[in-house]
C-alpha cells in the first residue's frame, strides 16, 4: 500500500518554536496578581501528627493562604487504590510527604512561611525494607487498608498493597520434564524519570467559580478527573490546559502539584503557581519501583523453555499510586517474547515508609526483564548455546498466544533478532576486555480509551482534536500525519488542536506506549468518518453514487469519469453555507480483545483490556576496565518491531532516547535511601547519561503490519529502555566472565565480583 | 557599583548588561542569579531552569564568548558583560544554521534542553569550526538531554559545521 504522508520523515510541527526559545513551558507563564506556592514536607518516614500550628506563618506579611488536611475534603485518592490524602492526615508515611501548602506574594515569603509552621510529630517505627514489610509483625503503613476503595479485584493484607497471580499449564509437570532447572534472584534500585523540566502548574479561578489549571502534564483529562475527585468539584467546573512539556516519562501522568494550586487559588482568590525544585523532584515525587525478582526456569538440553516460576516483589513506598498496575503489568510482561507452556507468576506490590513510587517508562517491565533476560543469558552459557540463538529458538511467532492467552497478530521479534545479529556482526572477533550482549523486549501498546474528532474547515483544510498529549515524543506530528493520510491532505493542511479539556476529547493519557496505536486509531477513524461525509456531500452535488467516488489530494473524484470532481474547498463552502453544516467526523476507541483465555488462572489483575504487542531486541558491545571496574558501552544497536513507522525519525528518536535512559539504569542511576530519606538529591548525586556516556546508537526499524493498528502501526515509546540493562550485563559477562545480579553495575560491584 | 538599602537592611545593586545586543539596567540583590534576571526582569524565558545547581545545562547562555550556566552566575558578575540567549541566536528572523540543523536532524524532542544545547554548540563552533565527534560530545557533556540519546544532536552539530552526516 503506497502512502503519501505516513512513513515520511517529517520534521516536528512545533520544532521551530523550540529552537528559538519561543516554546512556553509552565514556568514561562505568569498572570497578574499571581501568588507563588510551596509545600511543607515531612522530615520523618513514619510519624503521628499531634498538632500543626500555622498561626505564625499566617501572620507573616505577604502570606495569602495556608492549607493543611483540615482545609480539604476528608478523602483519599489514587488511580488503583484510594489510599493517598492530598496533605498528610493524622500521620506521615514518608520523608517528603506534603503536610501543608502555602501561597504568598513571592517564593521567598512562601519559603519563610514554611519555616514558621510548627508541626508536632510523634515518631513511629518505620518499615523500609519490603521483605521485612511482608512479615506479619512488621510496622503497618496503612492501618485501614481494607477500607480503601480499589478499582479492581484487589488481594491485599498487612503491608501487601496488592497481589496478582497468573498461572497456565502445569508448573510441577513442566519442571519435571526439564533437563535443567535454574533459579536466580535479581534486584533493581529506585530510578528517577529526570525529565529536565520539573513538575509545575498554575491555577486560577474565574468569577463563576470555574477553575482553569495550566499544567506540565501527560494528560489534561486525567488531571481534570483527579482534581474534581480530590477537591469535590464537578468536572464541568474544572478546565485543564497543557503547556509545552519538558519531558515526562511517566512522572506527569498522575497529579503532582495541581490540586494544591487549585486549593490555594480557591482560598486566596488569586492565581497560584507551584514549580517543584529539582531536589523536590528527586526526593518526593514518584520514581520507578525498586524490585527483588526470583526466577526459576526449566529448560531442555536444546534450550527449549518448558516451565517458569517468577516471584516479583516491587516496593511501592508509602502509597499505591500506579503500583498495582505496575506490578500487574510487570507480571504480564515477565516471561518475555517467548513460548513457555507452563508458568506461574506472582507479583507483590508492597508498602514501605519510603517515597511513593510510580510510573516510569516501562511500567514494571524493566525490573522483570532485568531478571528474566539476565537469567536467559546464564542458561544459554551453561548449555553452550549462543545467547542470540536461544532467543530465536524460543521466540514467539504470529498466531502464537502470549502470557494470559491473548491472540497475537503481528510478531516481529525474530526479525528484530536477525537484524541485530547481522547489524552487529554478532560472531565477528572481539578485542580484549570487550564483550557482546543481547536482550529482548515485548511491551503493550494500548490500555483504556481514546477519542478524536476531525472538522473540515470552509477552505477544505482540517482541524484534528484528539486528547493526545505531546510531551516531546512527537505525537502531534504523528497524529497530523495519520489524519492527513486518511483525509488525502498534505500535512500543512492539518492543524492539531492543543490539549485543553474544553476542546480536545477524552484520552486516558500519554502512557503505555499508546498514542500512535490508540489515539492514532481514533484519529484515523474520525478522519475516515469526515472523509465519508465529504464523499456523501460530493455525491449529492455531483449526482453520482457515493461508492463511485474517491477522495484524495483535496478533491473528491469520480472513479469512472475523472473529469467529474469537486474540491474539498468547494465542499467546505457548500457545507458551511448551503447544505448540512460543518463536516465533523468523530470516533471513540478501545481495544476489544479478551486479555485472558478461560483456561488461564488469573487473580487480582488490574486491567480489563490490554492492546497490541510490540517487540524489540538490542545488542551492545562493552569494554570493561579491569583496574577500575568501569564499564563503557562502545557499540549499541537497537531493532524494534513497531508495526508501521508513521514517522521513522520519531521512532529512531524514541529508540535512541530510551536506550540512553537504559544505560543510566544499567550503569549508575540509583536513588539512594538512608534512614528512609533519599540522599541522591541533586543531579550531581543522581547522575544521568551525558553525551560522553553513550556511543552513536544505531536504531533499526522492523516493520510488521498490525491489522488492528492505524495504517498497521503499533508503538515504540517505552520498549527501548527495557532490554538495555540486561543486554549490558550480559555483555559484561561476555567480556570478563562475571555475573552481576544487582543494578546498577557500578565499578565497585564489578570489582567486587571480579575478586570472587 | 551603585547600591541602595531597603528598610530591612537588604542591599540592592544597579547593574548594566548587554543581552542580544541591547543594554539593560536592572536592580538586583547580592544573591540574584543571572538566570532570574534574564527570565523575570527581561522576560527572556527561552533560557530554562532545570536544576538551579549548575548540573543540567538547561540555563546555558553565552557570556563574553563563553558558555556558562546562568543559574550559578550571580547577576553582579554579569555587570558590564555581553550575553547571548537563545532569543538572540536567530538574526532578523533568519534561523542560525544550528537552529536549522537541529530541525533537520530532529535533534529536538521535548525541547527543554534545546536552548542551552544550541548555545553550547554555538560556542563550540565559534572557537572550533570543524570539531571531531569526540570534541562535539565533550562540548555538550554539560548539557543533559533525557529524550534524544544525543545521536541526532551530534548529527545536527556536524551538519551545522558543514560535515557529512549519516542518512537516517
Amino acid at each position: 500500500m503506497g502512502f503519501s504522508v505516513v512513513g515520511q520523515n517529517l520534521p516536528r510541527l512545533e520544532g521551530k518554536e523550540k529552537v528559538t526559545g519561543q516554546a512556553k513551558y509552565i514556568d514561562d507563564l505568569n498572570f497578574p496578581n499571581m501568588l507563588h506556592g510551596k509545600l511543607l514536607r515531612s522530615p520523618y518516614p513514619h510519624a503521628r501528627i499531634v498538632a500543626i500550628d500555622t498561626a505564625a506563618a499566617k501572620a507573616l506579611p505577604g502570606v495569602k493562604a495556608i492549607i493543611t488536611a483540615e482545609d480539604l475534603p476528608d478523602r483519599r485518592h489514587g488511580p488503583f487504590v484510594q489510599d493517598t490524602p492530598l496533605l498528610a492526615r493524622g500521620k506521615v508515611n514518608y520523608v517528603g510527604e506534603p503536610v501543608a501548602a502555602v501561597a504568598a506574594v513571592s517564593l521567598e515569603v512562601a519559603e519563610r512561611a514554611l519555616s514558621l509552621i510548627k508541626v508536632n510529630y510523634e515518631r513511629l517505627s518505620e518499615v523500609l525494607d519490603p521483605l521485612i514489610a511482608m512479615e506479619s509483625d512488621a510496622p503497618v503503613v496503612h492501618e485501614n487498608l481494607d477500607a480503601y476503595p480499589a478499582v479492581f479485584p484487589v488481594q491485599r493484607h498487612g503491608n501487601i498493597c496488592s497481589l496478582i497471580t497468573i498461572e497456565d499449564g502445569d508448573i510441577e509437570q513442566g519442571f519435571k520434564t526439564a533437563d535443567f532447572v535454574f533459579e536466580d534472584t535479581f534486584t533493581t534500585p529506585m530510578a528517577h524519570q529526570c525529565h529536565l523540566e520539573t513538575n509545575g502548574a498554575i491555577a486560577a479561578i474565574d468569577a463563576q467559580g470555574r477553575v482553569t489549571v495550566w499544567a506540565s502534564t501527560q494528560s489534561v483529562h486525567l488531571n481534570q478527573i483527579r482534581i474534581a475527585e480530590t477537591l469535590d468539584m464537578p468536572m464541568s467546573k474544572v478546565r485543564v490546559i497543557q503547556t509545552r512539556v519538558g519531558g515526562g516519562f511517566g512522572a506527569k501522568v498522575e497529579l503532582t502539584v495541581q490540586p494544591y494550586c487549585v486549593a490555594l487559588a480557591r482560598l486566596s482568590k488569586r492565581p497560584v503557581k507551584i514549580i517543584l525544585t529539582r531536589e523536590e523532584e528527586l526526593v518526593a515525587t514518584r520514581p520507578r519501583h525498586s524490585s527483588i525478582v526470583t526466577v526459576k526456569t526449566g529448560v531442555k538440553k536444546d534450550g527449549t523453555l518448558v516451565a517458569r516460576q517468577i516471584k516479583l516483589i516491587y516496593d511501592t513506598g508509602a502509597y499505591a499510586d500506579d503500583g498495582p498496575g505496575i506490578v500487574g503489568f510487570g507480571s504480564l510482561m515477565a516471561n518475555g517474547p517467548y513460548r513457555i507452556p507452563n508458568y506461574k507468576i506472582e507479583g507483590y506490590c508492597v508498602y514501605t515508609n519510603k517515597v511513593a513510587t510510580g510510573a516510569y517508562r516501562g511500567f514494571g517491565n524493566p525490573q522483570a526483564a532485568w531478571a528474566c533476560e539476565s537469567q536467559l543469558d546464564i542458561i544459554s552459557r551453561e548449555l553452550g548455546i549462543d545467547p542470540l540463538e536461544i532467543r530465536l529458538r524460543n521466540a514467539l511467532d504470529p498466531g502464537d498466544k502470549t502470557v494470559g492467552g491473548q491472540n497475537l497478530f503481528s510478531v516481529g521479534i525474530k526479525e528484530c533478532l536477525k537484524a541485530i545479529k547481522e547489524g552487529m556482526d554478532w560472531e565477528s572477533p572481539k578485542s580484549k576486555n570487550r564483550g557482546r550482549g543481547v536482550a529482548c523486549v515485548h511491551h503493550l501498546s494500548g490500555l483504556l480509551a481514546s477519542s478524536a474528532y476531525v472538522r473540515i474547515n470552509q477552505d477544505g483544510t482540517a482541524h484534528v482534536a484528539v486528547g493526545a498529549a505531546d510531551i516531546g515524543q512527537g505525537s502531534d506530528t504523528t497524529m497530523a500525519q495519520i489524519a492527513a493520510e486518511e483525509l488525502g491532505l498534505s500535512i500543512e493542511d492539518v492543524a492539531v488542536v492543543s490539549q485543553d479539556t474544553d476542546s480536545t476529547p477524552y484520552n486516558w493519557a500519554t502512557t503505555a506506549t499508546r498514542l500512535t496505536y490508540m489515539a492514532g486509531n481514533a484519529v484515523r477513524r474520525a478522519a475516515a468518518d469526515a472523509k465519508q461525509q465529504l464523499i456523501n456531500l460530493a455525491a449529492e452535488v455531483l449526482g453520482l453514487p457515493a461508492d463511485k467516488l474517491s477522495a484524495r489530494n483535496k478533491v473528491v473524484v469520480s472513479v469512472d469519469e475523472p473529469q467529474k470532481r469537486i474540491s474539498y474547498a468547494e465542499l467546505g463552502v457548500i457545507s458551511h453555507w448551503v447544505k448540512g453544516g460543518q463536516i465533523i467526523g468523530n470516533n471513540s476507541w478501545m481495544f476489544n480483545e479478551q486479555p485472558f483465555s478461560i483456561d488461564v488462572k488469573v487473580t487480582g489483575f488490574p486491567f480489563r483490556v490490554l492492546g497490541a504487542y510490540n517487540y524489540g531486541a538490542h545488542a551492545v558491545e562493552v569494554e570493561v576496565d579491569h583496574e577500575t571496574g568501569l564499564v563503557r558501552v562502545v557499540n549499541a544497536l537497537t531493532a524494534h518491531d513497531v508495526g508501521k513507522a508513521i514517522n521513522p525519525l520519531s521512532v529512531e528518536g524514541q529508540s535512541q532516547g530510551g536506550f540512553t535512559q537504559g544505560v543510566g539504569y544499567a550503569l549508575f542511576e540509583d536513588l539512594k535511601v538512608k534512614d528512609g530519606k533519599i540522599i541522591s538529591n541533586t543531579l550531581l548525586d543522581y547522575k544521568i547519561p551525558t553525551a560522553v556516556d553513550v556511543p552513536a546508537i544505531k536504531s533499526l526499524i522492523v516493520e510488521t503490519n498490525e491489522q488492528t493498528g492505524p495504517f498497521g502501526a503499533k508503538g515504540i515509546g517505552e520498549a527501548p529502555l527495557v532490554p538495555v540493562a540486561p543486554a549490558i550485563a550480559n555483555a559484561v559477562y561476555d567480556a570478563i566472565g562475571v555475573r552481576v545480579k544487582d543494578l546498577p553495575l557500578t565499578p565497585e560491584r564489578i570489582l567486587d565480583a571480579l575478586k570472587v | 557599583m551603585q547600591a541602595i538599602v531597603d528598610k530591612e537592611g537588604i542591599k540592592r545593586y544597579l547593574i548594566s548588561l548587554t543581552v542580544n545586543g541591547d543594554t539593560y539596567t536592572v536592580v538586583v540583590k547580592a544573591n540574584t542569579m543571572l538566570v532570574n534576571v534574564l527570565r523575570e526582569e527581561l522576560n527572556l524565558t527561552g533560557t530554562k531552569k532545570g536544576c538551579e545547581t549548575g548540573d543540567c545545562g538547561s540555563c546555558t547562555v553565552i557570556m563574553d564568548g563563553k558558555p556558562v550556566n546562568s543559574c550559578i552566575i550571580l547577576a553582579l558578575e554579569a555587570d558590564g558583560k555581553e550575553i547571548t540567549t537563545i532569543e538572540g541566536v536567530a538574526q532578523n528572523g533568519v534561523l542560525d544554521k544550528l537552529q536549522e540543523s537541529f530541525l533537520n536532524q530532529t535533534a529536538v524532542q521535548c525541547g527543554y534542553c534545546t536552548p542551552g544545547m544550541i548555545l553550547s554548540a554555538k560556542a563550540l563552533l565559534t572557537r572550533n569550526p570543524n570539531p571531531t565527534e569526540h570534541e562535539i560530545r565533550e562540548a555538550i557533556a554539560g548539557n543533559l538531554c533525557r529524550c534524544t540519546g544525543y545521536v541526532n544532536i551530534v548529527k545536527a552539530i556536524k551538519e551545522a559545521a558543514g560535515q557529512p552526516v549519516d542518512e537516517h
